[in-house]
């Protein structure tokens, strides 16, 4: 197999996989900390090393306005954003997968203002989990750059015809240089093949796009959409193991276990501090503590089987958010506990929000965090959503 | 910038037969129904068209019933110049010739909420042509005041009272703010003068880039109008000066109609339900606005 290595940011890793996808628009609008990798786009296309129509377009409510008309004639498109820039494309991002235009974004996770903050957390894409985008969150630069490819064959796929977002952690991704292998160009064209789509206005085949529905219609449209979210899982599960065929690397479909065979305890994360977690686990293991990480890879759709699954064998599941739904709790853990309600067994659970606006998570934290699971399921303590390493008091 | 061609001019009898937006479902005597029409009658077979939220979207596209016979979306309220503008880029990328992407927006949908996609695409000169159909207020939501209503209108949000006479504000600009981008061609059109508005879009339609076209297109619900007068009533607000045709082309602006005296704006106004309460010193307000305005135009543009 050809292997072509290289030193580069994960905003780059993704700029590479957008032009191996050989998208035919990119329209993107500059944000912090996704600039990069419009930047390398916009740098390839003058290049000629993409062949992409590169739309410099005034505001992030026209880049997913721009993909969403190019996609409906049939083109292949790419728009990046994050944070405020997300929230500003919200009508567009429910406007795009009611459309059924499988555009692909990046999103750098950024926090959202006020107070302002160009760093890290994930409650700008967490915040748009109804907009209607298959949501996956990568843990470092290769997997982004996979994913970028993964993306179009799975947003573009017949049954599911959804856009989807590949999200990464403003800085800790995006900024941060790993040796990444660049897929060949000729591998990459025979695993993504040409966007091929009913669903487009042709002059051979005239058609009326993004029309309005009667109340006799819409739940109709809706029910579909959802169950092209459904078959979504599928052709997750399928796309990646065609891929790790292909491209030798594996990313375990809808979630990665990482030493959860025999585990009791668990914590549950999103992205980067995976990575992190993943370092914690193995000191506590070789300390003979029975721990390990559920790395949640897609938020939507949601990998319920697979939640169900890993509840039924362990004690114990704490879950890091990097956000906050205000008035409740973290939003991963919302959609965790709703799954393992499903089945009939009993789970402590804690929720440990934290991270947010750029604040790094260490390894005591997390250290912090397995211990807490386990004077919790000792103690038979009531479940807990708590702001981690606070630097103020609390009321009490 | 693309120059302008001499172009072979367009009129009823060598129009195609073929109607593009028929079969919708828009209020009796509707002005921007008749200027899609007679826009996509120019345009052809060959055409994308976009259109915002509106009220040529809400009577065009309700499923399963479509009223438009060639390509056409309904665009995001803001985008609807950007979406117009990924149609154009999509469809070149794909190789595809000998096209025309074309909007139908609004007064709301183009002044206001759709103006920052609408600069963009004409800053970047997209190729496409965008067409403005101004009826003066947001129609399709129970004719609310928009950047475009002029000043006195009586409207759902600026109603008549004692405190204030309605509109308080004149129309914006937006003909020169358009050709303020330096854009290659822009045009001011009436319903009333079908002819005129017809061969401008013509013009556009043989310019590669960004084209814009300010369509006055009259709204019987709205202005408080007999349905058989909005051709008329399109043609009276041109001959009593409150609305004017011009072209912007080659840098340079040209005014199509310069009529030696103006017909009643009083008559005008009158005619409509939407003016009715206006008192003389209103009426003296908009002739004041409009003297202001030609002695300007007269001066620079003749």
């Amino acid at each position: 197999m050809k292997s072509n290595k290289i030193f580069i940011s994960g905003d780059e890793a993704v700029a590479q996989g957008v032009r191996l996808s050989r998208p035919h628009v990119v329209a993107a609008y500059p944000i912090t900390p996704q600039t990069i990798t419009v930047e390398r786009l916009s740098e390839m296309v003058e290049a000629g090393e993409m062949d992409a129509e590169y739309m410099h377009v005034e505001s992030e409510h026209s880049a997913i306005s721009a993909t969403m008309g190019a996609s409906a004639v049939g083109a292949r498109t790419f728009t990046a954003s994050s944070s405020q820039g997300l929230l500003y494309m919200a009508e567009g991002l429910h406007y795009c997968s009611g459309g059924r235009w499988p555009v692909v974004m990046m999103n750098a996770n950024r926090s959202v203002a006020l107070p302002w903050s160009i760093y890290g957390d994930q409650r700008d894409s967490l915040s748009l989990l109804d907009s209607g985008w298959i949501q996956v969150y990568v843990e470092d630069a290769q997997e982004a750059l996979d994913l970028i490819i993964q993306a179009y064959k799975i947003a573009e796929h017949k049954d599911v015809l959804t856009p989807m977002m590949v999200n990464l952690d403003g800085f800790i991704l995006t900024h941060t240089y790993e040796l990444v292998d660049i897929p060949d160009q000729d591998m990459v064209d025979q695993f993504l093949p040409p966007f091929q789509t009913p669903n487009k206005m042709s002059f051979e085949n005239p058609k009326n796009l993004g029309f309005s529905s009667r109340p006799d219609d819409n739940t109709e449209f809706k029910y579909q959409q959802n169950e092209a979210m459904f078959n979504a899982i599928d052709v997750i599960r399928k796309t990646d193991e065609d891929f790790a065929e292909m491209f030798g690397r594996k990313y375990h479909g809808m979630v990665e276990e990482y030493m959860c065979e025999d585990a009791d305890v668990v914590l549950v994360a999103l992205g980067s501090v995976c990575g992190t977690v993943r370092v914690v686990v193995d000191k506590l293991r070789a300390e003979g503590k029975k721990v390990g990480l559920l790395k949640i890879r897609y938020m939507r759709p949601f990998p319920v089987e697979e939640v169900k699954d890993l509840a039924r064998r362990v004690k114990a599941m704490g879950v890091i958010d990097k956000d906050i739904s205000f008035g409740y709790e973290g939003t991963v853990y919302t959609n965790l506990n709703s799954a393992i309600s499903q089945i009939d067994k009993y789970v402590y659970k804690s929720n440990f929000v934290g991270g947010l606006g750029g604040r790094d998570i260490t390894k005591a934290e997390i250290e912090d965090m397995y211990n807490k699971l386990y004077a919790g399921l000792e103690n038979k303590s009531e479940e807990t959503v708590e702001f981690f390493s606070l630097n103020v008091e609390g009321n009490d | 910038m693309t120059k302008v061609l001499d172009i072979p001019k367009v009129n009823a009898k060598n129009m195609t037969e073929k109607e593009f937006f028929y079969g919708h479902k828009a209020c009796a005597g509707c002005g921007g129904s008749i200027a899609v029409r007679l826009a996509l009658k120019v345009l052809g077979e060959r055409t994308y068209s976009a259109l915002p939220a509106g009220c040529m979207s809400a009577v065009g596209f309700i499923y399963p019933q479509m009223a438009f016979n060639s390509n056409a979306i309904i665009t995001t309220f803001p985008g609807s110049a950007s979406m117009a503008a990924g149609i154009a880029a999509g469809a070149k990328a794909l190789g595809q010739k000998d096209f025309k992407t074309v909007v139908f927006a609004g007064d709301g949908g183009t002044a206001d909420i759709g103006f920052q996609a609408l600069s963009g695409m004409i800053d970047r000169n997209d190729d496409v042509l965008y067409i403005c159909y101004d009826n003066e207020a947001y129609m399709n939501t129970g004719i609310q005041k928009s950047g475009l209503t002029p000043y006195g209108t009586k409207t759902t949000t600026t109603p008549a009272g004692q405190n204030i006479p309605g509109t308080i504000t004149h129309k914006k600009n937006l003909f020169e703010i358009i050709a303020a981008h330096d854009i290659a061609y822009a045009a001011t059109a009436s319903i009333g003068y079908p002819q005129d508005f017809i061969n401008k879009v013509n013009k556009a339609k043989h310019v590669k880039g960004a084209t814009f076209i300010h369509v006055y297109a009259s709204c019987p619900t709205g202005w408080g109008t007999p349905t058989e007068t909005s051709v008329e009533i399109a043609k009276d607000a041109v001959d009593a000066g409150l609305i004017f045709l011009a072209e912007y082309e080659d840098g340079e602006y040209k005014l199509n109609r310069n009529p030696k005296e103006f017909k009643s704006v009083e008559e005008y106004l009158k005619k409509q339900g939407r003016f009715k309460h206006m008192s003389d010193a209103d009426i003296q307000c908009v002739i004041e606005n409009r003297d202001k305005k030609w002695e300007r135009m007269r001066k620079n543009w003749l």
